[in-house]
């Protein structure tokens, strides 16, 4: 095994991740592609732990992952379904927490729609917590998997152009990506219109175009955000015929990407919102399914780090 | 009566036309100096001062402007055409009179017309319809809120491709400040630029004349000029917070005009324009409930009018428009509340324009650049200048020659609601030219 560990107890976020850590859980990962290819894919790892997917947002991808994930290396797996009360948020989330500590479980697995609310928790309980996406902060899992279906693909992340593009401002996929791919040496851009961009976030280490066609150029990844229909009635974009029209991925724009150019996108996919259809399932250029099946080695990858001897430290 | 002057609308491609004798005004390079253009078909081929001195070659058609001055064609970037949809105030085709007999050869029109011009198909029907007229070129804003209603985005990037030059809400200023936050970071997506009428709305609302001593004597609402300065403080916040193009339209206050200076300081991409009515007349003429003078933004008192006038001299504002905004008899014979807002402006832009060359304020060099060159730029046309390749969109004047403004007798435009009706002005276009051919010529 590789010397480096991954030292925390919770993985919260990319933000201040280095490269050794996200190499760790990357090269953890990829062996539990191969375990998860082989007949037998059942391993005892985490055997007699229990992990709890609390989920205070509707999930299905990202929790039954978790839940394959959990499973496959023998621990308990339990899923909490919390609807999430505007009006008492806060005091139901701590006292859900205090609840589930007592009854000693290794690990919870949350999703909040509230940024922060993951970090809120993870300090009122004794076991280990991974953030699966807290509002609009982070998904590291999400861009775990991205990394390892790139690396597998392409076999590094340092020097490669990737473009995200689309809802960068509601996007936690995006803001984890962002902080993976450019710790681990890669350039990334940001490709959306304005009111679908964050302030400031050319300080987060980005580039950031307008034009798509200006922002495909020579890059190697195309990484599609996924854009909800709400949003495309005049708020953020005036129309969905528009926002394909400038924004959305077809072949012609994505000619002024590399000729060998990646795509991906973490699903649901809006077919003709974000991608045109015939290039989603163009299996030569599209890495949405090879993603979903690193979501599963990731997140075993992830359980297993924090639950192996890591009683101190705290990410 | 017939209004003076001939208009043409002969199709035919024009050879090439030698302008001789002119006083060449080229606010481009400027050059303000004795010469000559040379057109061939619907392009400028030369211009230069002492071109021709020794007589045109023979095989052209020459016009001897016997000294009057020759300017590129006027840009007029505010004007109201009421089609589709209100064509008993004015047509695409009157408009194009009016604009041609007042030397525009290129006028820009808002978006709220019946329908709203907010989608292409109504951005292409405006654009085939004018030059199916064939006069004044007609180049469309559309609307920078669905129907104007200030709720939802337009499709400004696909409507800036259809031809839209700008966008904004006409006479409604995006009054929703997040609204506006999101329409000038869309329009800076596209490269777009915003214009905004710069009126608070809340403040406004039910006011009718400039808010003041007189409006209280006449017992009239009142607008303050607070409004404009509001609107246009937080427009520029905004403006600072997204880096969008912003375009502040007739600006008629002292406040106004303070707040486009410091921001043009600050080094905002924000540009401004202001209307004849604005520098050439205050509040006095709504005296006895004059519902010509009943303008939107208001007539101001007089220190606002000298404070545009400043503004004008010193560049703060880019742009003089002519607002035009055509209004039936039975919109503006009506007790003065009931009365609709505007005045035509199109048929006066040029001599209440030279009033400021006369009174020696600017230059007429600087003139024909408020009018032509400044406003070509700002909205990227490829008018606006005395140029070999550029369009031979051109206008011949006599700055000099005084007239009494006779709506009734002398304008081409269906609506007659001047604000100038009766004034003494000086200045007469002679002959418009639009891609090298006459479209207007005064009678022999």
């Amino acid at each position: 095994m590789t010397q480096n560990r991954y030292p925390h107890r919770h993985l919260l976020g990319i933000e201040g991740l280095g490269p050794s850590e996200i190499t760790y859980i990357l090269d953890l990962a990829d062996r539990y592609v191969d375990q998860n290819r082989a007949a037998e894919r059942k391993s005892g790892a985490l055997r007699g732990k229990t992990v709890i997917n609390l989920f205070f947002e509707s999930s299905t991808r990202t929790r039954t992952s978790f839940e394959l994930a959990g499973k496959r290396l023998g621990a308990d797996m339990i899923n909490m379904q919390v609807a999430a009360s505007s009006v008492t948020k806060g005091e139901t989330l701590i006292d859900t927490a205090m609840t589930l500590n007592a009854m000693h479980i290794d690990a919870l697995v949350v999703r909040h729609p509230d940024s922060g609310a993951v970090h809120l928790l993870s300090q009122k309980v004794n076991c280990s917590v991974v953030n699966a996406g807290d509002g609009q902060n982070e998904h590291p899992t999400q861009a775990l998997l991205d990394a390892l279906t790139i690396r597998r693909r392409l076999g590094h992340l340092d020097g490669l152009t990737v473009a995200i593009c689309g809802d960068v401002l509601h996007s936690r996929v995006a803001r984890s990506n962002i902080h993976l791919l450019s710790t681990m040496g890669a350039r990334v851009r940001l490709v959306a219109p304005r009111t679908l961009l964050p302030a400031a976030i050319q300080h987060l280490g980005v580039e950031v175009f307008n034009d798509m066609r200006e922002g495909l150029e020579d890059a190697d990844i195309v990484m599609m955000l996924r854009m909800q229909n709400e949003r495309m009635k005049g708020s953020y974009v005036a129309s969905v015929r528009e926002y394909f029209h400038f924004f959305g991925l077809d072949y012609d724009k994505l000619r002024m990407a590399k000729p060998d150019a990646l795509i991906m996108h973490p699903g649901p996919m809006n077919r003709g919102v974000e991608i045109d259809s015939d290039l989603a399932d163009d299996v030569e250029r599209s890495m949405i399914l090879q993603q979903v099946e690193m979501g599963v080695a990731v997140r075993m990858a992830c359980l297993e780090a924090l639950m192996t001897g890591n009683e101190t430290g705290n990410g | 009566m017939a209004p003076a002057g001939q208009i043409n609308t002969d199709r035919a491609t024009p050879g090439r036309v030698a302008y001789v004798n002119a006083r060449l005004l080229d606010p481009a390079t400027g050059i303000d100096a004795k010469g000559a253009v040379l057109t061939e078909g619907e392009l400028i081929v030369d211009a230069a001062p002492g071109l021709f001195a020794g007589g045109a070659p023979s095989d052209v058609t020459v016009v001897d402007c016997h000294g009057a001055c020759l300017a590129p064609g006027l840009v007029d970037m505010r004007v109201q055409l009421r089609e589709p949809g209100e064509e008993h105030k004015e047509t695409l085709r009157t408009a194009g009179e009016a604009a041609v007999a007042g030397g525009v050869t290129s006028m820009v029109c808002l978006p709220n017309t019946t329908p709203v011009i907010d989608d292409v198909a109504t951005v292409e029907f405006v654009a085939r319809r004018a030059r199916l007229i064939g006069l004044a070129k007609v180049y469309p804003y559309a609307a920078a809120t669905r129907g104007m209603g200030g709720k939802e985005l337009a499709e400004m990037g696909l409507l800036k491709e259809a031809g839209a030059l700008a966008f904004t809400d006409g006479l409604r200023a995006v009054s929703d400040a997040r609204m506006m936050r999101r329409v000038l970071a869309y329009a800076a997506t596209f490269d777009a630029i915003v214009m905004q009428h710069p009126e608070e709305a809340s403040l406004a609302e039910g006011g009718l004349m400039n808010e003041g001593e007189t409006a209280t004597r006449l017992g009239l609402a009142g607008i303050p000029s607070a409004a404009e300065a509001i609107q246009l403080e937080r427009d520029l916040r905004l403006v600072e917070i997204t880096g969008a193009r912003y375009h502040a339209a007739h600006i008629s206050t002292a406040a106004g005009a303070n707040i486009i200076r410091s921001g043009k300081a600050r080094g905002l991409p924000v540009t401004a324009d202001t209307a004849p009515p604005y520098f050439a007349l205050n509040e006095m003429a709504v005296g006895g409930w004059r519902t010509f003078a009943k303008l939107s933004p208001p007539l101001r008192s007089e220190t606002d009018r000298r404070a545009i006038v400043d503004a004008i001299i010193d560049g703060t504002i880019d742009v003089i428009v002519s607002d035009h905004a055509p209004q039936d008899q039975d919109s503006k014979r009506q007790p003065f509340a009931q009365a609709a807002f505007g005045g035509v402006g199109l048929e006066t832009l040029l001599p209440v324009t030279l009033e400021l060359v006369h009174n020696r304020h600017i230059s007429l060099l600087q003139a024909i650049e408020r009018l032509s060159w400044a406003p070509a730029e700002l909205l990227g046309l490829p008018a606006g200048r005395l140029k070999p390749g550029a369009p031979a969109d051109l206008v011949i004047f006599d700055d000099e020659v005084g007239w009494k403004v006779d709506p009734d007798k002398h304008f081409r435009s269906k609506s007659k609601n001047s604000p100038f009706d009766g004034r003494l002005v000086q200045g007469k276009v002679l002959r418009t030219i639009v891609d090298g051919r006459c479209v207007f010529q005064v009678d022999a």
